[in-house]
């Protein structure tokens, strides 16, 4: 019985990652200084906002997350993201069932785009980075020759705008409702079944992974599907958002994922890292961005913060070991 | 030439890696104008020593005297500045440069800041030319020339430093027979230029030939230094084996005759130049050892067995049935149950930085879910299961693996695999590093296994071992099975003699 | 063996690489409506050589088996700098140039620090620093403007003797000035030591932290260069962060085409400048076809995710299924 006890206090502090408990203080030095900045701040409606802008981000940094976790990068999450908008839009011009498949066939192309990626990285043995920054260049191909080059003139189904911005539960915007059924999605994937052991398995040691007998290669091409299908989902959100899609919309959606992911403690050498982590990090990077437009910061303010909060915070607790 | 002191000298030198002591306060002397020889079983130490006189690591106690005066290298290069260089056994070539570049590595003759490509070459040449391996092209990539040829270059390069202090860690061991002769030319020669070599080797007649004097490690300490050829082979051997884990093992099972079908069989198995027609079979509940010498074919055998390597060919027969195993998970389904403990616990047995439950249940995941998703309880109690059957000392399931002793780390390996109930079970080299009482745990364990049905092939770098443990033994050399040894006939003399392929005769009589 | 053909195999690469140029480049001119004169020629240098540049910083670092996902913010960065910077007086515009090349060559050592001393991995690190880059070059250049010496400009992105595109010849200066004495030198043979076996590099006594860092601040160098021959041809600097990037693929892609290992320790920059050519030369062969340009992104990232795939090519040798895990 003891030892029933002890486990559940370890597990208990395990929880407590330092990581996170530093990312969550962050949020709240934030949220104290946006208060005393603007009293709006700290307004229930004003943080609810926050909470919808940081949906979309929290669900694409989910699948960065499972990659981050398998000790690979996804470079290919701006296209990934514009292609799962500007395909579901398109679904919906034709008619009826147009509008009933725009959802899943724009998150399908996120996934295929996602599998070839994992085919690469784990079949081919190429470096995650070359692979996905080379779909990355193909699916901007392929849009850029759907378009024209021109914003697509589709717009989002009603469904897709229900979605983003529609209210299920009253008070709570729909956006966050996806982010938190992804998250709870996530959290049952990475504890709870044998995909997540494996993944951070394989995280850890790919090599000692594949010698317990694990099939590595589908474990990691299945995760990289599952990567590329929230990035789609994520645009899909975002053109219900906006009610349509645009070009290098997912631009913006790159850099914050993986900072996200690593500021909330997972680390980038994978196998190690929590979801609540991430969702610590989403806001953290939400909050930052929110922060710096109320103090009207301009873009380029925001570029060089970014980076350097990034840079501060993995030679905090980011950094690989000595050797010898 | 006669000097009356040492040029290096080392007092109570030790180095502890995690909880195992790799080399107990050992001390040695080493004379400029003599070779030394350094003679152990696998394990005895002598890596760690040559890695502490070469900078690689540094001592936790003790010091390392040059000239009289103390020192200590922060690194290989500090080392070579002092005139110190060591051939390593594992190649410190780079593979992607040419072989003049690599000879010239440390100290390239440069004109106006860039590299005399043409001095480097005639440097290389003539470095190349002392080494006896004229045949090698200076420009010829590293990578691209085999691996006798890589370990000239080796040579060379070391020989290219000039060095007083020459070691070489088993630097024959690829060589062919010819190259050899062209080496022991050059190490007199450097002997009667006043230069210190100490030499490490396997092969007894290399070290008669060569040796001045010789030290004998065994388990980390250093048992004696002797003049060379005060000594018989036998006496030697007998230095080295040691007594000390005596019946410690399980008694073996009288042997029923053979009349069911074996549980595994391989016929005429080979892979690259590595494996060459093996051919053997298992029985259910019984033990059978591979021994020889480190690195002759006996860890591919066991991954060839396990699916690992690609373009195998023979034969594998599972309880009389053909079957082609592909992959690791191929291996340890159902209809297979093999498990593989593999050789390097901390980068193929387990996730260190992951909870000892989660390692558990990592081969045996299919056991304890059900579609996909992991059934907790189930899981609390089959890990309950095996740290209860091996004895894992563990304060609780959720601590990381890495925090474990190097023992308990072992047993966590072992039992992650046996919650799968392999039939065949494969051990490679699985006591090295861990202490004598885990061992005779496992000992017991592997009995206990092999009654209870299990086919066992156990590749131990422990002669003690193979002779305790084993209903049978096969002996592998330069990947063949050259000798198969059964019940009494499994004895330190004739294991050692077979492991160097030498005739047992002279051995015994010498 | 003669001593020609073990040269010839340790820069195959780099010859497969000037073969695709050379056939690719006469496709281009032989199916170019106003075939072969000095014109096109000028034109096609001038787009490739500021390719070749980014693509040789990134080959450098490549070698010791890093990566610099920010070198194309620092052409970017290096771009707005010079769009300030080197105009005026001859004297101005002189100490304009070797502070744009300074800038350039600083970041590419604040990189190297990052990743060296810091420990960071270079991919995440160089992300992030390449967004303060950007952030610099935003902040320098809110909008596309400034200006850039005319005469300057104009003579290295002229014709020299009426013929010789000067670009061409800037980017030859540059390879005997920079990338021969880099590769030749001690330091050089290190990169390439680190980048084939750290760790036999280590057991070897390799200067391994300085060669790194030297060859990250080389790559900031380079990357400036081409920054400042970016300004010649536009005569404007512009923070355009999709460019940026995409000169940051393009270089990986150019590396690739070069015969540049990314697992490090092979390949030359005078391989990736090649394949930089090669790789515009491929963007440019579906104008003189009549395609639509629209086509050329989607092509070029075919071409790109074709050229990675091929290196799948070296699994098919490995006997033993643990070396695909390093």
């Amino acid at each position: 019985m003891n030892a029933i006890l002890d486990s559940q206090i370890f597990r208990l502090l395990r929880r407590f990652d330092p990581a996170v408990t530093t990312a969550f203080g962050c949020i709240l030095l934030l949220l104290v200084v946006g208060g005393t900045y603007s009293s709006n701040f700290l307004s229930p409606e004003y943080l609810l906002q926050q909470l919808k802008v940081a949906s979309f981000l929290g669900i694409i940094a989910t699948g960065m997350m499972m990659i981050i976790l398998l000790g690979q990068i996804d470079l290919s999450v701006p296209w990934v993201v514009t292609v799962g908008a500007m395909m579901s839009c398109a679904v919906v011009g034709h008619g009826t069932v147009g509008a009933i498949l725009a959802i899943p066939f724009g998150i399908l192309c996120g996934v295929a785009i996602g599998l070839v990626n994992g085919f690469g990285v784990a079949y081919l043995r190429i470096p995650s980075m070359i692979i996905t920054l080379a779909t990355n260049a193909v699916a901007q191909g392929l849009m850029v020759v759907y378009t024209g080059g021109f914003s697509p003139q589709d717009s989002a189904s009603p469904a897709m705008r229900y979605l983003a911005t529609g209210f299920v539960i009253p008070g709570l915007p729909n956006s966050v409702v996806c982010w938190a059924i992804v998250g709870a999605l996530a959290v049952f994937l990475l504890t709870r079944t044998t995909f997540g052991r494996a993944i951070y398995g394989i995280g850890n040691r790919e090599r000692a992974a594949y010698l317990s007998g694990i099939n590595t290669r589908r474990i990691v091409m299945t995760a990289f599907g599952i990567s590329g299908g929230l990035a789609a989902l994520g645009g899909v959100l975002l053109a219900g958002y906006a009610s349509k899609a645009a070009q290098s919309m997912g631009d913006a959606y790159l850099l914050p994922a993986i900072a996200a992911v690593v500021l909330g403690g997972t680390s980038i050498l994978g196998g190690r890292g929590s979801y609540l982590g991430t969702v610590a990090g989403v806001m953290l990077i939400t909050l930052l961005q929110s922060i710096l437009s109320v103090m009207q910061m301009p873009e380029f303010g925001r570029q060089i913060i970014y980076g350097v909060v990034i840079i501060a915070m993995l030679l905090l607790y980011g950094r690989e070991k000595l050797q010898r | 030439m006669i000097n009356s002191s040492p040029l290096l000298r080392m007092e109570g030198v030790s180095k502890r890696y995690g909880g195992v002591r790799a080399l107990e306060k050992a001390s040695l002397e080493i004379w400029p104008g003599r070779i030394h020889c350094i003679l152990g079983e696998n394990g005895a130490g002598k890596s760690t020593l040559i890695k502490l006189i070469a900078g690689v690591v540094a001592p936790d106690e003790g010091h390392i005297l040059l000239d009289g005066k103390a020192v200590s290298f922060a690194s290989p290069a500090a080392a070579n500045e002092a005139g110190i260089v060591c051939i390593f056994q594992e190649l410190s070539l780079i593979p992607d440069l040419s072989v003049a570049d690599n000879i010239m590595i440390s100290d390239p003759p440069t004109r106006a800041g860039m590299i005399d490509r043409k001095q480097q070459r005639i440097c290389a040449e003539e470095a190349l030319a002392q080494a006896g391996a004229e045949d090698i092209h200076p420009l010829a990539l590293v990578k691209d020339l085999p691996l006798s040829r890589r370990q000239m270059v080796e040579i060379a390069k070391a020989l290219a430093r000039k060095p007083r202090i020459l070691i070489l860690d088993e630097a024959t061991s690829a060589l062919t027979a010819a190259d050899v002769t062209k080496i022991f030319a050059v190490l007199k020669r450097l002997r009667s230029d006043g230069m210190a070599l100490l030499y490490i080797s396997h092969r007894m007649h290399e070290i008669a030939e060569l040796a001045d004097e010789c030290t004998v490690f065994r388990n980390g300490q250093k048992i004696e230094t002797y003049k060379a050829g005060s000594k018989t082979n036998t006496e030697v051997v007998e230095l080295m084996i040691g007594r000390e884990y005596k019946n410690v093992f399980p008694p073996k099972p009288v042997k029923k005759s053979d009349t069911k079908l074996p549980t595994l069989q391989i016929i005429n198995l080979s892979w690259t130049d590595r494996l060459r027609d093996i051919s053997l079979s298992v029985q259910r509940g019984e033990i059978i050892g591979l021994g020889g010498l480190d690195g002759q074919g006996q860890r591919d055998l066991l991954l060839a067995l396990f699916g690992v390597l690609r373009g195998c060919s023979g034969q594998v027969l599972i309880d009389g049935a053909a079957v082609k195993i592909n992959s690791p998970t191929m291996a340890k389904s159902e209809n297979i149950g093999m498990a593989l403990i593999p050789e390097d616990r901390k980068t193929e047995g387990l996730m260190l930085p992951m909870s000892v439950r989660d390692n558990l249940s990592f081969a045996a995941l299919h056991r304890i879910s059900k579609g996909g998703i992991v059934d907790s309880a189930r899981e609390q109690k089959l890990t309950q299961e095996m740290i209860n059957l091996l004895a894992i000392k563990t304060a609780n399931v959720d601590l990381a693996v890495g925090s474990l002793s190097g023992g308990n780390q072992q047993k966590v390996v072992i039992a992650k695999w046996l919650m799968n109930k392999p039939r065949i079970i494969l051990l490679n080299d699985p006591t090295r590093g861990i202490d004598v009482g885990t061992k005779q745990e496992l000992y017991v364990l592997l009995r206990k296994l092999a009654d209870e049905g299990a086919a066992i092939i156990f590749y131990s770098t422990d002669y003690d071992e193979l002779i305790g443990c084993c209903d049978r033994v096969l002996v592998l050399y330069d990947g063949k099975v050259t000798r198969e040894l059964v019940g009494a006939e499994i004895t330190e003399r004739v294991l050692i003699a077979s492991a160097l392929n030498i005739d047992m005769e002279k051995v015994v009589h010498a | 063996m003669k001593d020609w053909r073990f040269w010839f195999a340790e820069q195959r690469g780099t010859f497969m690489a000037i073969a695709i140029f050379l056939m690719m480049f006469v496709i281009y001119i032989s199916n170019h409506p106003a075939g072969f004169n000095a014109n096109i020629v000028q034109t096609a240098s001038n787009k490739g050589v500021l390719l070749a540049f980014v693509a040789m910083a990134q080959a450098l670092v490549v070698i010791t088996s890093g990566i610099d996902l920010s070198i194309g913010m620092i052409f970017t960065l290096t771009n707005c700098l010079a769009s300030w910077l080197v105009t005026g007086s001859p004297l101005q515009v002189a100490i304009g140039v070797v502070v744009v090349l300074f800038v350039g060559a600083l970041c590419g050592a604040i990189n190297g620090a990052v990743v060296i001393y810091g420990r960071l991995q270079p991919i995440v690190a160089t992300i992030a620093t390449g967004a303060i880059y950007y952030g610099i070059a935003l902040a320098l250049r809110p909008t596309p403007g400034g200006t850039v010496d005319e005469i300057l400009a104009d003579a290295l992105t002229g014709k020299l003797f009426g013929f010789i595109p000067a670009s061409l010849v800037a980017l030859l200066v540059v390879v005997l000035v920079v990338w021969i004495p880099f590769s030749r030198s001690v330091t050089g043979r290190a990169a390439y030591a680190v980048g084939s076996s750290e760790q036999a590099a280590f057991m070897s006594g390799v200067p391994i932290k300085r060669a790194k860092f030297i060859t990250y601040t080389l790559a900031g160098l380079l990357a400036g260069i081409g920054g400042l021959f970016l300004t010649f041809f536009t005569y404007t600097g512009e923070a355009a962060y999709a460019s940026g990037n995409a000169y940051t693929l393009f270089s990986i892609a150019s590396v690739v085409l070069g015969g540049v290992s990314l697992m490090g320790g092979r390949g030359s920059a005078i391989g990736a400048i090649f394949g930089a050519l090669a790789f515009r030369t491929i963007g440019d062969l579906l104008f003189v076809f009549d395609f639509d340009p629209l086509w050329q992104p989607l092509f070029q990232g075919v071409v790109l995710l074709l050229a990675v795939s091929l290196s799948a090519f070296g699994l098919l040798r490995i006997r033993n299924r643990l070396e695909w895990f390093g």
